[in-house]
């Protein structure tokens, strides 16, 4: 819920050069996603498998009478498989479709400056970097921006046919 | 956007095709004057409507149009060359239409200058040819004018205002349309003559007319003073019987009344459960409505399929003057109706294909006269319904299909090789006009041959479940037949489970279904490992749906269908039966069928997804996908059985990562040495009296050829007495033998080769059951039986610039197959592991080709494709996987991976033949 509230801050904070992001956590590491992308946040049930899709899909789910397609981040991330607990999962609007990127955690809203963010690193593994779009220096840690575009565009092998 | 221009530019855009139609259709008769006073009312009421609402522009256009349309009612001439002024003339009006309404109203800015003066040339030009016969249009001439003249004075009105100018003219026009339905009804009757009669007498009785002629000629010609038009249709006591709803409105109704078959589905699922409940009745009579109320909504959706011919008329018109052939277009069964999201999506598949049948399929005027045909080809456009399907043939009576052709182009393109294309029917062939990248016309012409061909149509129509099959006589014409479900939205399917997972079947491809046990008559049988299923005197093939869609959970595939009790979907996709075995069937219900997200599109066994009575979601399965996947299936099978019988000799099947069969034996030395055994055709014994020399070496006859005899260490020699064991190795019609002291035992083990070898012959040493054995390297010792061994036909020109780049983290295959791929030409450069390939590939090396391991650490190689694949630079560049683990599974896996092919790891001719096939198939394409 707090993500909504914070939602309708972001408007009055537009006209800076802040951005807020919905900070998550993938495997230890934390990721930011910009809010403006973040629709809705659930706990990922009932999820059905799709037999000879890409392998960091999970599946498909049924969230509020809408089919999203569940992506799995620590797969797609190639980081092994969460151990214990629950996941959670973000649900983001990526060409008139829905998907929803299963996480380990959802943390906080940040409302950082884009003056600290810097590029990818030149060392970053190549199918992290083709995913991040820079990374936020936080005190004490380090933020990697999801780049939502990158992640889903890389995503589709082809364009389809029917286009 | 006020609402009076978007009507206008919905009725502006109806009447513009119906122009385009009747022009095309004026053309051919230009003398039929009730066409060209349709046509000219339709424009005339575009240039009013357009000055009524302030677009200087379209008005200007418009006027130019009509004046030269003038002058053929006044007996101009007709000529072609006028009338694809006017088509071009009606083309810039949609343009600027499209702009109005993206521009929310604002007519673009642009300059017709140059248009309206040619308009006004040809003009002049008409009027030129109609002084010498100018007589005749007297009768005309007065009504005509009297148009012109009241057009000027107009100046904008608020919407719902009326001036007396319009009112008057309003009656005008309906009485024109009056003269249209006279003279349709009764043909003799003159229209000069009509046209004379004054206006105001005709009136009351015009006005009910008016209504009619309206629906039936498909032009709806309201006046921008609409509610005039409907006061005095009130008044004349005719009520309208259509109304004009907005797309929306109805897409949102059919979304709710999905929503509500949803329900319904959860409520009984309910009441399913519970045995006698008092929601039975009411539950029951809902359900009715609903459907009721379904089909309902569906009416409404439906459309003639002639409003996706509309535009066809002018597109065979223009293709007819561009490639200098006549062709007559005929369309039967126009007002069959199909649901309007089909409809939509066949527009193209069909216009494609019009164009195919006139530029591919009919035959020049010269060659049709020496054939004995007429000289105006026919391009037949034909719908009827079938079953709950609409058939849509389109034919042409032309040259046919040139078998031949498609042929050579079938094997230049590498689709399939000349033997196979042998002994194929002509139907097969002619399947072949769908694949991916054919086009038989010899040149590509502007009109089509562009590389995007009939596989696009195939595909367009295959994603809204429906069919395309072709006939084709020679001489006589080819027809394709293309078979539709009446709507998408809403399909009965039968819901079964397979590996835990439930999944949806579309009923229209179920014929029946089968349960078998062990004593019932049913039974599944096997043929060599093969399951089928006899029914009713046919033998039908039998796979497991959790082995098609990969998803098998036991150990082994084989036995997916093993316990001689289950269900089988007997399914019927074209003209291909077959049986899926399933885990369980549920019961059958009525889905909504939800489109999956375009990530998951590309999967062809799936057609979409739905949410289900209990609120889960369900993956509906593609016959389509799942016929192609049988076919497929079955020769992976045939495939695997074979390599089953040349492992026949080893001990175990090669499984697992790096785990391979191993061939111990002892040669020259105490110390073991091996070789896999996959590579060893046979093991033979010979008598020592067998062995005969000549020329210098040892040689035995073996199967009626001369068998060469290679000895491991240079000055070794046979043994004198006895029987000689020998390893032979064989490769296209030539063997081998590799004389060895003993053969030791055949193990099955990881083979991790410690330390390389500089001496010829050996790739180094590995621990081999605990004891530390030589590997021998085959590629040494062939050559020394052939010299040219590896020279033959693997060698080509071509392959020697080829540069190969081959990812494996074992040493031992790195070794083995560099040398081959060597041999058959290839610059080869090896890598340790996919970071590596990357780097390299990374540095801007360049290769033609990539052969990548799939077992790998770290990233393995169905990443790797991936990876490649994501990749713009090197999306291009084909990547062939080689593995250990070949099951239809893997080889599905690695195709959507996103690698062109799959070889075993052994396989070292199928690794040759691949690559060939790549690097041919790249050329075929570069062609």
């Amino acid at each position: 819920m707090n993500v909504l509230e914070h939602k309708i801050d972001v408007d009055h904070n537009a006209a800076s050069d802040m951005i807020q992001y919905v900070t998550v956590v993938i495997g230890g590491q934390l990721f930011g996603l910009p809010i403006s992308q973040v629709h809705d946040v659930f706990v990922p049930e009932s999820v059905t498998r799709v037999p000879m899709s890409a392998p960091e899909v999970q599946g498909v789910l049924n969230l509020r009478g809408r089919i999203v397609t569940a992506i799995n981040m620590r797969r797609r991330l190639h980081l092994p498989p969460l151990e214990e607990g629950q996941m959670m999962a973000v649900g983001i609007e990526y060409k008139h479709e829905s998907y929803g990127l299963v996480i380990d955690t959802v943390g906080e809203v940040l409302t950082l400056s884009s003056s600290s963010e810097e590029p990818n690193p030149s060392n970053l593994d190549r199918r992290w970097a083709e995913i991040s779009g820079g990374v936020h220096r936080l005190e004490g840690k380090l933020m990697v921006i999801l780049d939502v575009d990158r992640l889903l565009g890389s995503m589709f092998t082809e364009p389809s046919v029917a286009a | 956007m006020d609402d009076l221009l978007r009507e206008f530019i919905t009725e502006t855009n109806e009447s513009l095709d119906v122009v385009d139609v009747e022009l095309v259709k004026f053309e051919q008769e230009p003398n039929n004057a009730t066409i060209l006073d349709n046509i000219f009312r339709l424009v005339h009421t575009i240039k009013g409507t357009c000055g009524f609402l302030g677009l200087p522009r379209l008005e200007g256009i418009a006027h130019a149009a009509e004046t030269l349309m003038g002058k053929f009612r006044d007996g101009a001439p007709v000529t072609q060359e006028a009338v694809s002024l006017i088509l071009i003339s009606i083309d810039q009006i949609k343009d600027i239409l499209g702009e109005l309404e993206a521009g929310e109203g604002d007519e673009p800015a642009g300059d017709d200058s140059e248009l309206i003066s040619k308009l006004e040339a040809m003009s002049a030009k008409a009027d030129a040819a109609m002084a010498g016969e100018g007589a005749e249009a007297d009768a005309e001439v007065a009504p005509a004018e009297a148009d012109v003249a009241e057009q000027e004075p107009e100046r904008a009105l608020r919407p719902g205002e009326v001036s007396l100018d319009e009112l008057e003219r309003a009656f005008r026009e309906t009485e024109i349309e009056v003269e249209t339905v006279e003279a349709e009804v009764v043909e003799t009757q003159e229209i000069t003559a009509e046209a004379d009669k004054p206006a105001p007498a005709e009136e009351p009785a015009a006005a009910p007319a008016a209504a009619d002629v309206k629906s039936a000629a498909k032009a709806p010609v309201k006046k921008p003073d609409g509610e005039t038009g409907e006061k005095k249709s009130s008044g004349g006591g005719v009520s309208n019987k259509s109304i004009r709803v907005a797309v929306d409105t109805l897409e949102h109704l059919m979304t709710m009344v999905s929503e509500l078959v949803l329900t319904r589905n959860q409520l009984l699922e309910i009441v399913r459960r519970h045995e006698d409940s008092e929601f039975k009745v009411p539950l029951q009579r809902l359900s009715n409505v609903t459907a009721e109320l379904q089909e309902g909504v569906m009416a409404t959706r439906m459309q003639p399929i002639g409003n996706a011919w509309q535009k066809l008329p002018r597109i065979v018109r223009d293709l007819s003057q561009e490639l200098e052939k006549p062709i007559e277009l005929e369309m039967i069964g126009a007002d069959t109706e199909l649901d309007r999201q089909v409809l939509e999506m066949i527009k193209d598949p069909l216009t494609h294909m019009v164009r195919n049948s006139a530029d591919h399929g009919l035959e020049g005027p010269e060659t049709r006269r020496a054939a004995g045909k007429v000289e105006k080809g026919t391009i037949t456009l034909a719908a009827y319904h079938e079953g709950g399907h609409i058939i849509i043939e389109v034919r042409d009576d032309g040259a046919g299909i040139n078998v031949e052709r498609v042929k050579a182009k079938v094997v230049e393109r590498g689709l399939a090789t000349e033997a196979d294309v042998d002994k194929m029917t002509d139907a097969q062939i002619h399947k072949f006009i769908f694949a991916a990248g054919f086009s038989t016309a010899a040149q590509v012409t502007s009109v089509s041959g562009r590389g995007v061909g009939m596989d696009v149509v195939r595909n367009n129509i295959e994603l809204i479940g429906g069919t395309v099959d072709l006939r084709s006589t020679p001489g006589k014409g080819s027809s394709f037949i293309i078979k539709i479900p009446l709507t998408l939205a809403i399909v009965s399917t039968l819901i079964v489970e397979a590996a835990g997972d439930r999944f949806a079947i579309p009923q229209l491809s179920v014929v029946e279904l089968v349960r078998v046990q062990t004593n019932s008559e049913h039974r599944i049988e096997r043929i060599k490992n093969t399951p089928v299923l006899r029914l009713r005197n046919k033998l039908l093939p039998l796979v497991h749906l959790s082995q098609l869609l990969g998803i098998y959970e036991g150990e082994h595939e084989e036995e997916a269908i093993n316990s001689d009790n289950g269900f089988i979907v007997v399914m019927q996709v074209g003209s291909q039966t077959f049986g899926v075995v399933v885990d369980g069937v549920f019961h059958t219900e009525e889905i909504v069928v939800k489109p999956m997200s375009t990530m998951l599109r590309n999967l062809g066994m799936f057609s979409g997804n739905t949410i289900l009575g209990d609120g889960s979601v369900i993956m509906i399965i593609d016959p389509n996908g799942i016929a192609s996947a049988m076919a497929s299936h079955a020769s992976s099978s045939v495939a695997e059985s074979e390599e089953d019988e040349q492992e026949g000799l080893q001990s175990k099947a090669t499984s697992g990562q790096s785990s391979i069969s191993l061939l111990l034996f002892r040669a020259g030395a105490p110390e073991p040495k091996a070789v896999p055994l996959s590579l060893v055709t046979r093991l033979e014994e010979f008598e020592v009296s067998k062995i005969e020399r000549s020329n210098g070496r040892d040689l035995v006859q073996y199967r009626g050829a001369l068998m060469p005899l290679v000895y491991v260490n240079e000055g070794d020699r046979h043994k004198t007495e006895g029987t000689q064991p020998m390893l032979v190795f064989s490769d296209a019609g030539r063997s081998m033998g590799l004389v060895v002291d003993e053969i030791v035992d055949i193990v099955e083990d990881r083979m991790n080769i410690e330390v390389g070898s500089e001496r010829p012959g050996v790739l180094g040493s590995a621990i081999v059951k605990e004891r530390a054995t030589e590997i021998i390297d085959l590629g040494f010792y062939l050559p020394q039986a052939f010299e040219d061994w590896f020279m033959r036909k693997e060698m080509d020109i071509a392959s020697l610039t080829k540069k190969v780049l081959f990812v494996d983290d074992s040493s031992f295959f790195r070794n083995m197959l560099t040398p081959v791929l060597k041999a058959a030409g290839y610059d080869v450069t090896t890598c340790t592991g996919p970071q590596q390939a990357l780097d390299l590939l990374e540095d801007g090396e360049k290769f033609h080709a990539i052969v990548s391991d799939i077992e790998m650490p770290e990233i393995n190689g169905f990443e790797f494709c991936e990876s490649l694949r994501r990749d713009p630079r090197f999306r291009q560049i084909p990547v062939l996987a080689l593995s250990s683990m070949v099951t239809p599974a893997s080889i599905e896996r690695g195709r959507q991976a996103g690698f062109d092919d799959y070889v075993a790891k052994f396989d070292r001719p199928g690794l040759i033949a691949a690559l060939k096939d790549v690097f041919s198939g790249e050329m075929g394409a570069a062609a």
